[in-house]
């Protein structure tokens, strides 16, 4: 009881990352209906954006809650901005053209940043560790029936935790109640009419691209402390998070949180609960129910069911 | 109705021709006045520090057969290529070392994976291959054309659970990659001797490449062993050390060869793993060889793969000079006949199976650094 419990919690964890890069993904096709596959890689420059800031600031000894601040916010900026120029120069002179083009487009894109990167001169290929910011340790610890082991959830756990769901609260509130979120909306909903309504459609889809980018520079900074950064870190965290959007219904701001966390649960519990020599396969197996899922529900969990024209 | 029957007949028979002239044509080295070596290693990427330090140790050897008036009275050139860690890549660089750059014998890889690809390629072409450190007995296993001159993982698993016996561990995990070659059979000749005496408490697998670990050391967390076996790269290792750290798993981990590199810090404090060669090694042999390194690259101490890539590169230049040519049969034939060789990191004698008997050093890391703590010999 106790293992399933960590289990859950460790998943919940890696869930919340995939729902805010999922969101970015869910964002741009609901206005522009195509998949940004850039969208993985602009993560992983929020994390390498982070990465630059952090090693300065703690070499000069700044405070821990100022350097978190300063490459948090200092990766959203960057991404936002970084999410604005591949909207304006690539994808928006291809606006009247088929979508198939966009989306081949959004493959290079991805392919110019992961090689970009790899270039010694910009970051190079070898992984690099975030500098130590604060000591990782358990916040909350408790027992659980007759298991010597506590379950445990540690502050960065909670940070990303805490962070996604605010995130998706002010993106909910941005969305819903602000005048650019009912232009945004009105966008989605009839892209035409929405401009023959006077609303300044280029602005709208530079704007969702800026979110998508920025909530993507929080799931990459986030990774990079759990983990490490390197320039193919966006391929797998991409896909899985492009998956949890669909699963969730893409377009849908909801689903794709939902989407994401079930993601992560799913890929824990695999992870955990398969004979060992199969929990290698737990990728496989997780894209396996997401076909399953599909087959059911073609639209994903919270997806609008499409009308079909006859 | 006839005529289309003929042009088929014409296509198909080009076709054919055509494929079997790629296919058929085995390229001769180029008639060069140099002697071409080539080299394929992960200078990039997750494994990065396995490819740089194999190309120091065989730059070195380079520069010291130059100096010495080179081979067959021609100077040594060795081309060094890039697989980025990918074993795709290293087909395709071995194919274009063997292929454009007509090379007379080839040095590669560190991680066994890449080491039976890259060795495949060898295989077909009839070049030899020597790797310097891949531990896998598959790599070179029924191979006519690879060599390597380090023991194998069915060695260096035994040495490892005969060590965890030997630390008093009764209850050990076992923590594998289930797409690296290298790990699952470090893991499966690991258990297989662990098992005889000791219990495998949880045996738990995860990909290369992968970053979050947290599913399989929770369950490793709730087996409580005394320690856990981790054959992997260092990579992924340090992700792992960190991630068993944050969960509260205090137990040591040790592994294989493929831990050279990893952070030390103080979540490898107290950690063990079994290696080709430790800097604290005191016979003459390495202690000459870490001076003329140090000497090369401003006083950098060589890591494990500095000096088997060293040691290979000196196996094939001693196999160039036997052979008294550079036809790649006759120098293959030196190599399967290298008997007592004064390596670096010890006497090379490539036996039946094209592998190498060299001792295996215990390292500990304490206190940021590697120290001895032992020096196995083969039987």
């Amino acid at each position: 009881m106790a293992i399933l419990l960590q289990q859950l919690i460790n998943g919940l964890a890696i869930g919340a990352v995939y729902a805010l890069i999922a969101l970015g993904y869910t964002m741009v096709y609901g206005v522009l209906k195509f998949i940004n596959f850039a969208h993985g890689d602009v993560y992983m420059v929020g994390a390498v954006i982070g990465y630059a800031l952090a090693v300065p600031l703690v070499h000069a000894g700044a405070p821990v809650g100022v350097t978190l601040l300063i490459i948090f916010l200092g990766a959203m900026l960057g991404c936002a901005t970084l999410g604005f120029f591949i909207e304006l120069l690539c994808y928006r002179p291809l606006r009247k053209r088929p979508r198939l083009v966009a989306l081949i487009t959004a493959i290079g894109v991805s392919l110019l940043l992961e090689n970009l990167f790899q270039n010694p001169a910009v970051f190079g290929a070898n992984p690099r560790t975030m500098p130590h910011l604060f000591d990782i340790k358990p916040v909350i610890s408790f027992h659980v029936g007759s298991s010597p082991d506590p379950v445990t959830i540690n502050n960065l756990d909670l940070i990303t935790l805490s962070l996604c769901l605010v995130l998706m609260t002010g993106l909910t509130w941005f969305v819903l109640k602000t005048r650019t979120g009912l232009a945004l909306r009105a966008v989605s909903f009839r892209f035409d009419t929405a401009s023959l309504m006077g609303i300044n459609t280029d602005w709208v889809i530079s704007v969702t691209f800026m979110l998508g980018s920025a909530l993507a520079a929080v799931a990459g900074v986030v990774d990079a402390m759990r983990y490490h950064v390197e320039p193919l870190m966006g391929l797998s965290q991409g896909i899985k998070a492009f998956v949890a959007a669909v699963l969730g219904g893409i377009g849908s701001i909801p689903g794709a949180v939902l989407g994401g966390l079930i993601m992560g649960l799913v890929e824990t519990l695999l992870k955990g609960y398969l004979p060992s020599a199969y929990s290698g396969y737990s990728d496989a197996a997780a894209f396996f129910v997401l076909i399953l899922i599909l087959l059911i529900r073609p639209t994903g969990l919270l997806g609008k069911p499409i009308a079909e024209k006859v | 109705m006839l005529a289309k029957a003929i042009r088929f007949v014409c296509y198909s028979t080009l076709l054919l021709v055509a494929s079997l002239a790629i296919s058929g044509c085995k390229k001769p080295p180029v008639q060069s006045n140099e002697i071409l070596i080539g080299e394929y290693g992960s200078l990039t990427g997750s494994t990065a520090v396995f490819g740089q330090g194999t190309h120091k140790g065989i730059m070195l050897a380079v520069d010291e057969v130059n100096a010495a008036g080179g081979l067959l009275g021609k100077p040594v050139r060795v081309i060094t290529e890039d697989d980025e860690g990918n074993q795709d890549e290293a087909v395709s660089v071995v194919k274009k070392l063997i292929d454009l750059d007509g090379v007379i014998g080839v040095l590669g890889e560190v991680a066994s994976t890449r080491s039976l690809a890259g060795g495949g390629v060898c295989e077909d072409e009839h070049v030899p291959m020597i790797s310097p450190s891949s531990t896998n007995p598959d790599v070179t296993k029924d191979r006519k054309y690879v060599f390597r001159v380090c023991f194998t993982d069915d060695f260096q698993g035994s040495v490892g659970a005969q060590f965890a016996v030997k630390q008093g561990w009764k209850k050990v995990a076992v923590l594998s990659s289930a797409n690296s070659d290298y790990s699952k059979k470090l893991s499966y000749f690991f258990t297989q001797t662990f098992s005889q005496s000791g219990q495998i408490a949880a045996a738990e697998t995860y990909n290369d490449g992968d970053t979050d670990f947290a599913p399989q050391l929770t369950g490793i967390r709730a087996a409580a062993p005394d320690a856990v076996y981790l054959p992997g790269y260092y990579t992924e290792i340090d992700l792992i050390l960190k991630q068993a750290r944050d969960l509260g798993i205090t137990c040591p981990f040790f592994g294989g060869d493929g831990w050279d590199g990893v952070t030390l810090d103080k979540t490898s404090e107290g950690c063990y793993f079994t290696n080709h060669y430790s800097p604290e090694d005191p016979r003459p042999s390495v202690q000459t060889f870490i001076k003329s390194y140090e000497a090369k690259y401003n006083g950098e101490v060589p890591d494990a793969f500095g000096i088997t890539g060293y040691d290979a590169a000196n196996v094939m230049f001693d196999a160039i000079k036997r052979a008294n040519s550079t036809d790649r049969e006759a120098i293959t034939a030196a190599i399967a006949s290298t008997t007592n060789f004064p390596g670096a990191g010890g006497s090379i004698t490539i036996d039946a199976n094209h592998n190498a008997k060299k001792p295996i050093c215990i390292l500990e890391i304490t206190g940021g650094k590697t120290h001895l703590a032992d020096t196995i010999q083969p039987q």
